[in-house]
C-alpha cells in the first residue's frame, strides 16, 4: 500500500513537472540595473502571484545575444542596440524601454582615503596604464591635501560584454582623445591593463577584496557594499558625485529631445551639477509576442514599472525617469502585439 | 506404397522463429547492442557538433587561430594563443608542485607505511578527487587569494623578485594561484595511480636490491621507481589531462586577462575559463564559433593525453605481470 | 665508513620527506572540510533550506530552489545515464564482439575525459538551440553524458568479475542467456554496479561548468522541466564572486552541504565495496 502511494505521488509530481504549468517569463541582460530589476520582479510577483519573471544578470552583451537567439523572452542592456544588432533579429522588431537612470562610479579600495576627485583624463590614463601609482602628480593635483600612498594601482574592468563598460568607455572617449584612438568605446574593448571581473558584481567583488584597486560599477554596487567612490569632473568643470540629483540633471536635456526609439547617450552631459557618467538603461522587448499570457504579463509589468516601479528607484540610488519620457513610453507599450 | 514411419513432422520455419524470439536472447543482444553503440554514436556526434559550430571561425582564421594573440570581440579578431599559453602554464605549474609531492607521498604510502596507515591515507587522498571544482574555487577565491596577496606573493617578490617570473603587483589572482589550486586537484590522481604502480612491482626486485646492500631509499629510488616508471608517467599524463580541462576553480582565480604575461604573478586566462565566462554573451557567429573552436582544441589535446595515459598504464600492468 | 654514513643520512632524509609529502596530501581534505565547516556552519539554518533567494544585496533568503533544482537535474541525468551505462555494460561483458567492444570502450574513455565545459557546449548545441530555451532537460542531458562512461565501466567491470562457473552452471540448467544475466550474474554483481552508479551521481552532483549555459539559473521555482532551473553548484559560483557578504555566507553554507553529501556518498560506496570484496574473499 505504501509503495502504491509513493508511486502515485511520484508520478503526479513528475507529471506536474513535465506538463507545462504556469509559465515563467525569462529575461537576461545588464548587471547595471540588476538590483532594481530583481526587486521589481519580486514585488510584481507578490502583486501577481502567477507572474514569475526570472531575470538573470549576465551582462548587456549576454542579454542582447540571448534575445537574438530567442532563448529568453526579453533582454536588458545599458547600451542601446546598434542597427545591425536590431536587424539581426528577423522575427520581430525590438522595442527599447528605458527603465531608470543610473551613474557609473569610479570605486576604489584605499583604506583611510575617501572622497577622491578624478578628472576625465586622469581616469583615462589610469585605465590605460599610464598612471601607475596612487600618488601620481595628476591625482595629487586634483586632490590637494589628501594623503595618497605610494602604492601600485590595480585596475579592475569587466571580463564580459557590458553596457556599463560601454558607458564608461563612451565617457572616456569623449574626454580623452588618446583613449578614443587607442581603445575606443564598446561593450567589450581591448583593455590595456587590469583584472577582469564578471558582471558589476564581479568587479565590485574584486575591488572589495583587492586593496589599492580601482574599478567602475553602477552606483548601487558601491553604495550597498560601503565601498568608496570618487567624484568626477563634469563638462562644466565641477567635481560631482553620482546621486539622484546629479544623474537626473544629466538626463534633463535628453528628456526634452528623446528620439522615438529611445536610443540616446547622456555621458558628459551639459549642466553645472550634472554627473558626467550617467546613462539610461533599457529593457529590450519584442514588438510581437505570440503567447497571450506572456504578453499580458509583460504589458502589465511595463505599466507597473512606469508608475509604481519608479517610486522604488530613488531608494536604491537610481534616478526615476523624467515625466515626458514616461509619457512617451506608455504610448510605445501599445506597439506590442 | 512404402512403409510410412510415423515421425513428428520437422518444425516449421514459423515455429523455429518464434522459439528463437521467445528465448529473448536475440532481443537482449539487440537492445544492449543499441545502448552500447549509442555511447559510440554520442561521442562521434559531439565531435561533429564541435566541428560544424566552429566552422565560421575556422574559415576566417585557419591555423592562424592557434597563433593569434588578439582577442577582440569588437574588431572580430580572435586568437587562441593567450588561452593556450594560460592553460599550459597553469597546468605545468600544477604538475611542478604535484608531481614531486605526489610521487613522494606515493613512495611513502607504497613502501614505508604500514598497510593500515597506507590505506587510510590513500582513502583520504582519493576522496579529495571527489571534491567538486566549484567548492575548491570558492575556497581559493575567498580564503587562498587574500593569503596569496598579503603574504605569499609579497614574500616571493621580496626574495626572488629579481627574476622576471615574479615581477608586477601582487594581485592575489593570477597564474600562480591558479597553478596552486590545480596542484591540489591533480595530486590525488598521481598518488593513487603511482601507489598502485609501485605496489605492483614484484617483491624480488626490492629484496634483490637490499640483498646487494642498498639502503631502503636507494632500493626504492633506483630500483622500484624505475620499474614502475611507466605507470607513474601515465598518472602524470592523466593528471595533466584533468588540469587542462579544469574550469570553475581556475575561472575564479585566474584574473580573466586575455593576454600573455611573463610574470607568474600576473592575471591570465585559460581556454576553459574563457568559454565559461563568455559563452552566453558571444554576439555574432564568428565570436561564438571562435569559442567553440577553443573547445575543439581543448578536446583534441585532452583526447591525445588521455590516450597516451591509458597506453602507459596498460603497459605497466602488463609488464608487471610478465616479469612475474 | 663515511660513505655509508652519508648514504644512511640520505636515506633518512628522503624517507622523512616522503612522509611529509604523505602528511600534507592526506591532510588536504581535512583542511578543506574544516574551512567549509567553520565558514559555513553558521549560515546553515532552516531558512537556507526552505526560502528562495532574495534580490541582490538584501539579507536573508535561502537556496531552496537550488537544492530542489540540483535534485531534479540529477534525477534526469540518472534516468538517462543509468540505463545506457547499465545496458551498454551488459553488452560489453556478455555479448561483445572484440573490435566493437574495444571501440565502445575507447569512446567511453574518451567521453569520460572530455572537459565538462565542452560537454556543456555539446548539450547547448543539441538541446538549448533546438528548444530555444534554457531548461532542466538540457542541464540533465549534459550531466547524463558524464554519467554514462562511469556507469558503463562499473557495470562491465563488476559483471566480468562474476566467475564463469556461475554462468556455465546457469546455462547448463537450461536457462537462456537473458535469464542467466538477469537472474544470476547481475544480482551477483549488484553491489558493485550500484555503488558505481552512486559514485557517478556523486561526481555529477558537483558539476558546474556544463550547467552554465544549459540549465542556466532561476530566481524562482522552475515550474516545469522546460524552464531554466537553479542548482547548488551554479548558486555557489554566482554567490562567491559577488561582492555581498551575505551571499558569501550562503555560498559557504551551500558548499558545505554539497561537499558533505558528495563525501558521504563516496565513503558509503567504498565501505560497501570493501565489505563486498571481503565477503567474496572470506
Amino acid at each position: 500500500m505504501k509503495n502504491k502511494i509513493l508511486w502515485v505521488s511520484f508520478l503526479a509530481v513528475s507529471a506536474a513537472m513535465v506538463l507545462p504549468g504556469a509559465e515563467t517569463i525569462n529575461g537576461a541582460g545588464a548587471t547595471f540595473p540588476a538590483p532594481i530589476y530583481q526587486k521589481w520582479f519580486q514585488e510584481f510577483h507578490k502583486l501577481h502571484p502567477d507572474a514569475q519573471i526570472n531575470y538573470q544578470s549576465i551582462g548587456s552583451g549576454g542579454g542582447i545575444r540571448q534575445l537574438t537567439e530567442g532563448t529568453v523572452d526579453f533582454g536588458a542592456s545599458d547600451m542601446p542596440m546598434t542597427d545591425e544588432q536590431i536587424k539581426a533579429i528577423t522575427k520581430y522588431h525590438v522595442l527599447h524601454f528605458p527603465t531608470v537612470m543610473g551613474g557609473v562610479v569610479p570605486t576604489y579600495n584605499l583604506p583611510g582615503v575617501s572622497d577622491l576627485k578624478f578628472s576625465g583624463e586622469t581616469l583615462a590614463d589610469i585605465f590605460m596604464g599610464k598612471i601607475k601609482k596612487w600618488n601620481d602628480p595628476a591625482l595629487k593635483k586634483d586632490n590637494p591635501g589628501v594623503n595618497l600612498p605610494n602604492d601600485d594601482i590595480t585596475v579592475v574592468h569587466r571580463s564580459d560584454g557590458s553596457g556599463t563598460t560601454f558607458v564608461w568607455t563612451d565617457y572616456l572617449s569623449k574626454v580623452s582623445p588618446a583613449w578614443k584612438s587607442k581603445v575606443g568605446a564598446n561593450t567589450s574593448v581591448n583593455w590595456p591593463v587590469g583584472l577582469g571581473g564578471k558582471g558589476n558584481e564581479g568587479v565590485a567583488g574584486l575591488v572589495k577584496q583587492t586593496p589599492s584597486s580601482i574599478g567602475y560599477v553602477e552606483l548601487i554596487y558601491a553604495a550597498q557594499n560601503k565601498m568608496g567612490y570618487g567624484s568626477v569632473k563634469n563638462s562644466a568643470g565641477t567635481f560631482v558625485k553620482a546621486d539622484y540629483n546629479s544623474v537626473t540633471e544629466a538626463a534633463a536635456g535628453a528628456a526634452k529631445d528623446m528620439p522615438a526609439d529611445f536610443r540616446v547617450s547622456i555621458t558628459n552631459a551639459p549642466g553645472k551639477t550634472a554627473y558626467p557618467i550617467s546613462t539610461f538603461t533599457w529593457l529590450l522587448i519584442p514588438d510581437k509576442i505570440d503567447n497571450a499570457a506572456k504578453k499580458k504579463t509583460i504589458v502589465d509589468f511595463l505599466q507597473w514599472m512606469l508608475t509604481n516601479g519608479q517610486g522604488l528607484a530613488q531608494g536604491m540610488d537610481y534616478a526615476p525617469l523624467p515625466k515626458p519620457v514616461v509619457a512617451k513610453e506608455e504610448k510605445q507599450i501599445a506597439l506590442i502585439k | 506404397m512404402g512403409t510410412a514411419v510415423a515421425t513428428a513432422p520437422p518444425p516449421s520455419q514459423a515455429r523455429k522463429l518464434t522459439k528463437f524470439w521467445r528465448d529473448g536472447d536475440q532481443i537482449t543482444h539487440l537492445v544492449t547492442f543499441i545502448f552500447a553503440a549509442s555511447v559510440f554514436v554520442i561521442t562521434v556526434w559531439l565531435v561533429y557538433e564541435l566541428w560544424i559550430h566552429s566552422a565560421a571561425s575556422r574559415a576566417k582564421f585557419g591555423f592562424g587561430f592557434l597563433t593569434g594573440t588578439t582577442w577582440d570581440p569588437v574588431a572580430v579578431q580572435f586568437g587562441a594563443l593567450p588561452f593556450i599559453y594560460g592553460t599550459v602554464l597553469t597546468s605545468f605549474l600544477a604538475l611542478l608542485i604535484s608531481v614531486p609531492l605526489g610521487v613522494g607521498a606515493a613512495i611513502f604510502l607504497a613502501e614505508l607505511a604500514p598497510p593500515k596507515l597506507s590505506n587510510a591515507c590513500t582513502f583520504l587522498v582519493e576522496l579529495l578527487a571527489a571534491v567538486p571544482s566549484v567548492i575548491l574555487g570558492l575556497l581559493a577565491w575567498l580564503s587562498m587569494v587574500p593569503i596569496m596577496r598579503q603574504y605569499i606573493e609579497p614574500f616571493l617578490k621580496h626574495t626572488i623578485g629579481f627574476l622576471p617570473l615574479f615581477t608586477g603587483p601582487a594581485y592575489g589572482v593570477g597564474y600562480l594561484t591558479a597553478g596552486l589550486i590545480l596542484a591540489i586537484m591533480t595530486f590525488p590522481f598521481i598518488i593513487s595511480i603511482s601507489r598502485e604502480a609501485l605496489l605492483a612491482v614484484p617483491r624480488e626486485q626490492r629484496e634483490a636490491a637490499l640483498a646487494l646492500g642498498a639502503t631502503k631509499w636507494e632500493s626504492t629510488w633506483q630500483v622500484v621507481v624505475p620499474f614502475a616508471r611507466l605507470g607513474i608517467i601515465g598518472s602524470i599524463f592523466l593528471a595533466l589531462a584533468r588540469a587542462l580541462g579544469e574550469t570553475m576553480a581556475v575561472t575564479m582565480v585566474i584574473g580573466n586577462d586575455p593576454a600573455i604575461h611573463t610574470s607568474l604573478l600576473s592575471p591570465g586566462y585559460t581556454i576553459a575559463a574563457v568559454i565559461a565566462n563568455e559563452f552566453t554573451e558571444a554576439t555574432g557567429d564568428v565570436y561564438l564559433s571562435a569559442l567553440v573552436e577553443l573547445g575543439l582544441v581543448l578536446f583534441g589535446v585532452t583526447m591525445v593525453l588521455n590516450g597516451a595515459a591509458q597506453l602507459l598504464i596498460i603497459a605497466t600492468t602488463r609488464k608487471g605481470s610478465k616479469r612475474d | 665508513m663515511n660513505r655509508i654514513a652519508r648514504r644512511n643520512m640520505l636515506n633518512n632524509v628522503m624517507l622523512t620527506l616522503t612522509g611529509l609529502c604523505a602528511l600534507v596530501t592526506s591532510s588536504a581534505l581535512v583542511l578543506i572540510l574544516g574551512f567549509l565547516a567553520v565558514n559555513g556552519w553558521r549560515s546553515l539554518n532552516l531558512d537556507f533550506f526552505t526560502k528562495l533567494p532574495l534580490s541582490a544585496g538584501e539579507l536573508g533568503g535561502g537556496m531552496a530552489n537550488a537544492i530542489v533544482g540540483s535534485a531534479i537535474l540529477i534525477l534526469i541525468a540518472a534516468a538517462i545515464g543509468i540505463p545506457v551505462g547499465f545496458l551498454g555494460g551488459i553488452y560489453l561483458a556478455e555479448f561483445g564482439g572484440k573490435t566493437f567492444s574495444m571501440l565502445v570502450r575507447y569512446t567511453a574513455d574518451l567521453l569520460n575525459g572530455v572537459p565538462s565545459i565542452v560537454i556543456g557546449i555539446f548539450a547547448w548545441t543539441i538541446v538549448v538551440v533546438k528548444m530555444h530555451h534554457f531548461s532542466a532537460w538540457a542541464g540533465g542531458f549534459a550531466l547524463s553524458m558524464m554519467m554514462v562512461p562511469i556507469g558503463l565501466r562499473a557495470t562491465e567491470q563488476f559483471l566480468r568479475a562474476v566467475p564463469d562457473s556461475l554462468r556455465e552452471g546457469s546455462l547448463a540448467l537450461g536457462a537462456s542467456k537473458t535469464r542467466t544475466i538477469m537472474s544470476v550474474i547481475v544480482p551477483a554483481a549488484r553491489q558493485g554496479i550500484v555503488t558505481g552508479m552512486i559514485l557517478g551521481v556523486a561526481r555529477i552532483a558537483g558539476e558546474t561548468a556544463p550547467l552554465l549555459f544549459t540549465s542556466f539559473n532561476n530566481q524562482f521555482w522552475a515550474n516545469n522541466l522546460s524552464e531554466p532551473t537553479a542548482s547548488l553548484p551554479v548558486m555557489i559560483y554566482t554567490h562567491a564572486i559577488s561582492p555581498y557578504d551575505d551571499w558569501h555566507r550562503q555560498a559557504w553554507a551551500a558548499g558545505l552541504v554539497l561537499l558533505v553529501l558528495v563525501l558521504l556518498a563516496n565513503v558509503a560506496c567504498r565501505w560497501v565495496l570493501s565489505r563486498g570484496m571481503a565477503a567474496q574473499r572470506g
